[in-house]
């Protein structure tokens, strides 16, 4: 005689510590295997697009620090290209470099903390955690000897950089590149060939290519699922064009694939960075001189880049006053989340654990 | 690069083929009728040569006389990318066709216009507020909300 059953809701979060943040996901679940997955956000929700609104252009920049507060600085510079744009400023060539070099560097200390956390979440304990965070304190310091900040830097400005790095930075950037292969070597070495990581990433969520596209996807998720789609490549924004680097991709597009993906950015972002040390000019106005209260004219201006958790667009509205009339933040996670669903249909609680974890996103810039 | 499909030509296109859809347009944008938005999404996203397969973002401003919904498309085949604009008159009751089941993409960013503008999207799965809590009172990003 068969058994009558009923389905069983889970919830996970607010408060826990797989969910990267405070995200909600419940869950339906019949046993053990998960029927039905409602992501619900939120929890973290300040309001920065109406801030905006009441704040000057350069007074923005801070809040976008605490959009994906994981890799603040490539916020600074979506928001600033979206702004440059509309004002028709033009960076100074040093400036330029600069915010490659950081940019690439952000990607670096992103993939350190998705790649950890992930593996966090398939049961490695803290240890590659830990290994990866010896790293990203590396970057950290970086950035500390520039702007003073280790999270929130509030370093780019509109036209620029807020001040030029300090004559120890550039020794201490080469010394950093040139021991990072090492370190990406020995963490390939730890992980890849790891039978337990295999049988518990491979095939696992597989988020299929047609499905990507249409989810609107983007960043390593999107290329995870095979498709060669990098805004540096694709839609060149400051000077990415005149850099050599490949765009990794993966076949399947299960979380494997993803994990392996960011795994070949991170070489790529060193390469980026030997070219940028290697171009940089060595002096040189950091910052164009733009007004403390500079007014745009009135009209829209969309600026995107490839952040390493995909595209981050701003699309800012001015009204030729000191205050942008409407800023919308394009976050790349909200979109990478929207296909979870899908990918963890079938599977067990165990596994939603780590293709929510591959996914890679940060709740600050889902709130927003 | 991708290329800024002149809106231009494309709203003759467009115009062609949806009679009485598109209102204006200039060098990026398309500006069509609210009406049809969802028709000419569809005959954007399946007329081989523009292939319209990604919705990129999808967001409202509040210009107090109407609202203007922007969506950016883009080809990831041809990689050309296209601003369509709508205005929403109707300041009580804005409504306009939900974009989902062609770009599923819009599913989170048109709860999300719901949940700060108060547009109701029509044939939208499960509009519900999104950031904000379940009984949350009026439309932050409004001009009007203080």
């Amino acid at each position: 005689m068969p058994i009558k059953t009923e389905p069983f809701y889970l919830n996970l979060g607010p408060q826990h510590p797989s969910t990267h943040g405070v995200f909600r996901l419940r869950v339906q679940l019949d046993g053990e295997v998960i029927v039905d997955v409602e992501p619900i956000i939120g929890y973290l929700h300040r309001g920065i697009e109406k801030l905006a609104e009441t704040r000057t252009y350069t007074q923005v920049i801070p809040l976008t620090d605490r959009l994906d507060y994981v890799a603040s600085m490539t916020n600074n510079l979506a928001y600033c290209l979206a702004v440059e744009k509309l004002a028709g400023i033009k960076v100074p060539e040093r400036a330029e470099y600069l915010r490659i070099i950081f940019s690439e560097l952000m990607r670096l200390a992103n993939h350190f903390l998705a790649i950890g956390a992930f593996l966090n979440d398939c049961g490695a304990l803290a240890t590659p955690l830990i290994y990866m965070w010896r790293e990203r304190e590396k970057i950290v310091d970086l950035c500390e000897m520039t702007c003073g900040q280790r999270l929130l830097f509030n370093y780019m400005r509109v036209g620029g950089m807020s001040q030029d790095v300090p004559v120890e930075f550039m020794p201490a950037l080469k010394k950093f590149v040139a021991e990072m292969p090492k370190f990406i070597g020995e963490y390939e070495q730890l992980i890849k060939q790891n039978e337990i990581f295999l049988a518990r990433t491979k095939g696992v969520g597989i988020l299929p290519r047609e499905m990507a596209i249409d989810i609107g996807a983007s960043g390593p998720v999107l290329r995870a699922s095979g498709v060669n789609w990098d805004i540096r490549k694709k839609d060149p924004y400051s000077i990415y064009d005149r850099f050599d680097f490949e765009v990794p991709t993966g076949d399947v597009g299960d979380c494997y694939d993803r994990f392996w993906v960011r795994m070949r950015e991170m070489r790529q972002s060193v390469r980026i960075l030997e070219q940028a040390i290697g171009q940089i000019p060595a002096k040189g106005t950091v910052w164009a001189d733009v007004p403390q209260f500079f007014r745009p004219p009135a009209g829209e201006a969309y600026g995107h880049i490839e952040a390493p958790k995909g595209n981050l667009g701003f699309y800012v509205v001015g009204d030729g006053s000191i205050a942008p009339y409407r800023v919308h933040i394009f976050p790349p996670s909200l979109m990478n989340v929207t296909a979870l669903r899908d990918m963890a249909i079938g599977w067990k609680v165990a596994d939603l654990i780590i293709i929510f974890g591959s996914i890679d996103v940060v709740l600050g810039e889902i709130d927003r | 690069m991708t290329v800024i499909t002149s809106g231009e030509e494309l709203g003759k296109k467009i115009a062609e083929a949806i009679p009485g859809s598109v209102v204006s347009s200039d060098k990026t944008s398309v500006m069509l009728e609210s009406k049809s938005l969802a028709q000419v999404a569809e005959f954007l996203k399946n007329t081989p040569g523009l292939d319209f397969n990604y919705l990129n973002f999808a967001t409202a401003v509040d210009y107090i006389d109407y609202f203007e919904l922007v969506y950016r498309v883009l080809s990831m085949e041809h990689n050309h990318s296209l601003i369509l604009k709508t205005r929403l008159y109707d300041r009580e009751n804005p409504a306009v066709p939900s974009l989902v089941a062609i770009w599923r993409s819009a599913y989170f960013q048109e709860r999300e216009m719901f949940d700060m503008f108060g547009i109701k999207f029509e044939g939208h799965p499960d509009l519900r507020r999104l950031l904000t809590w379940e009984g949350f009172q009026g439309y932050p990003l409004r001009r009007d909300y203080l």
